[in-house]
């Protein structure tokens, strides 16, 4: 099906790996997401902040064409994505981590790894995913959703890095795990950015957004209202927090 | 004693016989309706329809182009697939967004616009399709019981398909797409997954599994019309008893409860016609979800 894609816009900088302009969404009749725009350079590690119900996790899902309607322009390595099934944009190169982690209970372990085609080579192969989270080898036979919280999540991180996809969107990762297992993480996607993945990371926690990333953005009501990049975090705190309420 | 009981298992035989071929029937019909169930969340009511179908157009086949009945084995399902395909992306397709309901009523609809369209075609009265040569002749003699060939085929092809496509769900790239998309559909797309191809392959498979067994119930019962939905009514009790959406469930269970029919008729055959029915209303009472349904 995405073997012909539509060919690079005409007067789009090509140089970004995403870049969103105007997106709006719905969730049938509720209008969600009112005019998104940012960008994400290819290698960035960018996070998405902003308080509960702020559109974080409707923007990723508005990406990946998982909600009701979209409109605006979200343009993928140079290519036009707005009108595109989300299988379209999965193969496009795009993997998506989901806020509740979307481990199958009818697979096991290995299953659930092995589930997502190969888009791209440049994945990471199994010994190297293995390496990554050791977990995940000693219960290979386990089903997908008897796994922990911590282990579900690496789960679902470690599927979208045997693809290829070269753009990853992870929604709160770090959510309601222990401080160890987060981490874990945070030591992952400093290894991944390594590897030249792009990413882009919804997050609530602050401090451990400034750990990975290097820019974020901020949003509220459904906009994006301010980005600083994480040298000029620290200097920014007292703006950000406003943002965030605490 | 010996003899006694000998004797019993004689007379007793043919039921037991004829009980396992119902089985192998209801086994085949409602394997296609749990898997179109899980996929679709749609009760397929068209499904002794379509069983009727393969049977049909194995007699087609035969009559109008004289192809035989290993060939109708292949083309026959293939053919009735083809139209589930039409189906599923003109009709069903349009009411995934709503109640199930909408799907019962739309495929209730066309299993009796189907089977009026053939009846005004070919009556009622049934069409005869003689089993394939190789199948007929002396049947095979256990010593206490004859067992005719054809039947033996159909309950040994029946298992065979029926483990073959327990094996592509359990154990294949492919079958764990579908079980994951039983699950999460949305996401297992967003994967790179071409979900709704993959949802209408699904309904043909269905729809493909009912033709088959269509076939392989023409040299047995007469081709007529009305055969599916004499059929469907029991089956879909199977279906009930097994619990919707098990696979392995709905297999095991039919075969069990064509064997218990069989074995009614032996012991009190005033109740064979009810006995599926009475275990139903009872399992339904103690366990609504079915014996392998998930609560
Ligand atoms: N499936 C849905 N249907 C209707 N409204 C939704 C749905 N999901 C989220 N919303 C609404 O969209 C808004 C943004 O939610 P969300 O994107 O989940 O925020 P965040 O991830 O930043 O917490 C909220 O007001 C939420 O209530
Ligand atoms: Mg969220």
């Amino acid at each position: 099906m995405p073997d012909v894609l539509p060919p690079a816009m005409p007067g789009i900088t090509t140089d970004m790996m995403l870049a969103i302009r105007d997106l709006e969404a719905w969730y049938g009749e509720s209008h969600v997401l009112h005019g998104v725009s940012l960008d994400i350079r290819p290698g960035e590690v960018v996070t998405l902040l902003g308080r509960n119900g702020a559109g974080k996790t409707s923007t990723l899902r508005a990406i990946m064409g998982l909600v009701g309607r979209r409109s605006g322009s979200i343009v993928f390595e140079g290519r036009e994505t707005i009108r595109m099934s989300p299988d379209q944009i999965g193969r496009a190169g795009i993997g998506y981590c989901p806020e509740e982690r979307g481990i199958f209970a009818s697979l096991d372990v290995t299953e659930n790894l092995m589930l997502p085609p190969k888009v791209r080579s440049g994945g990471l192969d199994i010994p190297t995913i293995h390496a990554l989270f050791p977990n995940l080898k000693e219960r290979a036979r386990s089903q997908g959703t008897k796994l922990s919280g911590g282990e579900q999540q690496m789960l679902a991180i470690a599927r979208i890095l045997r693809t290829g996809a070269p753009l990853l969107l992870l929604d709160e990762p770090t959510e309601g795990l222990a401080p160890v297992i987060v981490q874990q993480i945070g030591r992952m996607i400093r290894e991944i950015k390594q590897r030249g993945f792009t990413v882009l990371l919804v997050e609530q926690n602050f401090r451990f957004a400034q750990t990975v990333a290097d820019r974020h953005y901020v949003m509220e009501h459904g906009r994006v209202v301010d980005s600083v990049t994480n040298q000029e975090m620290a200097g920014s705190l007292e703006r950000l927090h406003a943002y965030l309420g605490v | 004693m010996l003899e006694e009981l000998l004797f019993q298992l004689e007379m007793s035989a043919p039921q037991i016989v004829l009980g396992l071929v119902n089985g192998a029937f209801y086994a085949l019909l409602s394997l296609g309706l749990a898997v179109i169930f899980g996929m679709l969340n749609v009760i397929n009511f068209a499904h002794g329809a379509q069983f009727m179908m393969g049977a049909f157009v194995a007699w087609m086949l035969l009559n109008w182009l004289g192809i035989p009945y290993w060939g109708a084995l292949i083309l026959s399902p293939l053919i009735v697939g083809a139209f589930g395909v039409v189906i599923e992306r003109l009709m069903i397709s349009r009411l995934y967004k709503l109640d199930h309901l909408y799907g019962l009523l739309l495929t209730f609809g066309l299993a009796l616009i189907i089977e009026g369209l053939f009846r005004n075609q070919f009556g009622s009265s049934g069409l005869p399709y003689s089993p394939p040569t190789s199948l007929t002749g002396a049947p095979i003699d256990l010593g206490f019981m004859m067992l005719p060939k054809y039947r033996v085929w159909v309950v040994v092809a029946a298992l065979v398909v029926c483990l073959a496509t327990w094996l592509v769900i359990e154990k294949t790239r492919l079958g764990a797409y579908l079980r994951a998309a039983t699950e999460n559909a949305p996401l297992v797309q967003a994967f790179g997954v071409n979900v709704p191809r993959m949802v209408t392959l699904t309904y043909a498979g269905g729809v493909a599994l009912a033709a088959l067994a269509g076939v392989l119930a023409a040299p047995i019962y007469s081709v007529n019309p009305g055969m599916g939905s004499s059929f469907i009514i029991t089956v879909f009790a199977v279906v009930v008893i097994g619990g919707m959406g098990s696979i392995l469930g709905s297999v095991l269970t039919g075969f069990a409860l064509g064997l218990v029919e069989g074995l009614t008729k032996v012991v009190y055959p005033e109740a064979s016609a009810t006995v599926i029915f009475v275990i139903m209303a009872i399992v339904l009472l103690a366990r609504p979800a079915g014996l392998f349904g998930r609560a």
